[in-house]
């Protein structure tokens, strides 16, 4: 940690009480960068389980067999409709243990980081599977006839017209669904994963600076929500189809 | 299976309180949606408003509470917020569900901010020249002729708020309101018996989607009828 740093928080400190303790106590400061770790692992992890089980559950949507769909239908319903806390809890609490009585192991199958995973990306995905679809409805008729008069067979017509068109409609719909999510990673904390509300919650209750604490999480999240917004802006600007869409 | 059958069966004198607890995690998030939605409403207000201080004021607490992931909101109030407030001589007790009620009320109101922004923004500037051409003033014409037709527009997102709401209630729990989640932690705790486990967790999400399913349902009625 650089030591100018270190010196304006511990002076911080001594002069106005104000112990922003992980940024002075060099131990605090690794359990810190831990924390800020395990938040950016559980969020890249979930997003990209979710973005592509989201995709799988669109495509399957799209599936002839009536009951690909409905088990589709089920899923999103299930996932959408219950708080993603309970659907944790279920998951690390009940469906844990249960599976290690089965499989005759007195050891977890899986670990609480895994379980957080699994269950954000489960929970993201559910809405994620509803914005894909959405984009591939909102792919105009018109384009599709054009493609198939140009003699586009089926598969040509979903890869290379309704997936880069649905791709792009359903962008801001998605940014907004994994805003929602690295927002949640914060539940993490309640099955004692150490991501940085975590973390946070041991530093304050050893240090007592709550306050201080609540305002390096706040700022660390706002800072992170907004990097990402800007990142998928510039993914959007990028992608965006001249002379189409608004975006 | 005869063992997991007697296990549910022992279940049965607890159901009521777990019921409660949920009975519980509803009021908090009607409680917090009025709460929310009236402070929203002001907020939603400001962001339109033509004073540029209070516009940009109103944007920036709009984006703050609806950006900070809820359950630091939440701590944040759980542990800040006094246990008591002295007014005048006399003390209010604070208690933990009412912090709770607060702490989800913030991020709705971030929320109903921007919706309220949104309907008053979608409706044509026709309505507005049309009303000032009938001498009517600004707040006479968001109060008569905006607001209620934007009141329509902003029913199904309002709702869909509701919902995020009361996905986020259970949250509570972790802060040490007695909630259906924490009851049934207790319950388990109580009655040590891991054939439970499945039961009582799934109880309580199957609670969850019995209530929060058909408002879903309902909202998506609004939303394909506008």
């Amino acid at each position: 940690m650089n030591s100018v740093i270190a010196d304006f928080f511990r002076w911080l400190n001594a002069e106005y009480g104000l112990n922003f303790s992980v940024f002075h106590d060099a131990f605090e400061w690794g359990t810190f960068v831990e924390g800020v770790g395990f938040t950016f692992a559980l969020a890249a992890a979930s997003i990209a389980g979710s973005v592509l089980l989201g995709m799988a559950g669109a495509f399957m949507q799209g599936a002839r067999s009536r009951w690909w769909r409905a088990v589709v239908e089920a899923y999103v319903w299930a996932f959408r409709n219950t708080p993603p806390l309970v659907q944790l809890y279920f998951f690390y609490f009940a469906l844990g243990p249960t599976l290690s009585r089965a499989v005759g192991s007195t050891t977890p199958v899986l670990s609480n980081i895994s379980w957080a995973v699994i269950s954000l990306t489960l929970f993201a995905a559910a809405f994620n599977v509803e914005i894909f679809r959405a984009g591939m409805e909102a792919v105009p008729h018109s384009m599709l006839e054009a493609a198939r008069a140009m003699g586009m067979n089926r598969r040509q017509i979903f890869a290379k017209v309704t997936l880069p068109l649905a791709w792009r409609i359903s962008l801001p719909a998605l940014n907004n669904n994994l805003i929602n999510l690295i927002k949640t990673t914060t539940n993490a904390s309640a099955i004692a994963v150490p991501e940085l509300l975590y973390v946070a919650s041991q530093v304050w209750a050893q240090n007592l600076n709550t306050a201080e604490m609540m305002i390096v999480l706040l700022v660390f999240y706002l800072a992170v929500i907004g990097l990402f917004v800007l990142l998928m802006s510039a993914v959007e600007k990028k992608l965006a189809v001249p002379g189409w869409g608004s975006a | 299976m005869n063992e997991s059958v007697s296990a549910v069966a022992a279940l049965g004198p607890w159901l009521p309180i777990i019921l409660q607890g949920f009975a519980f995690d509803v009021l908090i998030s009607v409680l917090a949606m009025a709460l929310g939605t009236v402070a929203g409403l002001f907020l939603g207000l400001g962001q339109v408003s033509r004073r540029t201080a209070l516009r940009a004021v109103s944007r920036w607490i709009t984006q703050f509470f609806r950006n900070a992931p809820w359950l630091v909101i939440l701590f944040f109030c759980i542990y800040l917020m006094p246990f008591e407030l002295r007014i005048f001589g006399t003390a209010l007790p604070f208690p933990a569900w009412i912090k709770g009620v607060v702490g989800l009320a913030l991020p709705v109101m971030g929320n109903v901010s921007e919706v309220v922004r949104g309907g008053v923004q979608s409706i044509p500037s026709g309505q507005w020249e049309a009303a000032s051409a009938m001498g009517l003033s600004r707040w006479q014409t968001m109060r008569m002729c905006i607001l209620p037709q934007a009141l329509r527009r902003m029913l199904a997102p309002w709702m869909n708020t509701y919902a995020v709401l009361m996905m986020s209630t259970p949250l509570v729990s972790i802060v040490g309101v007695d909630d259906s989640l924490r009851v049934a932690g207790s319950v388990l705790a109580t009655l040590n018996d891991p054939a439970l486990l499945m039961p009582v967790y799934g109880l309580v999400l199957v609670l969850f989607f019995l209530y929060c399913a058909p408002i879903a349902r309902w909202t998506r009625r609004l939303e394909s009828r506008a």
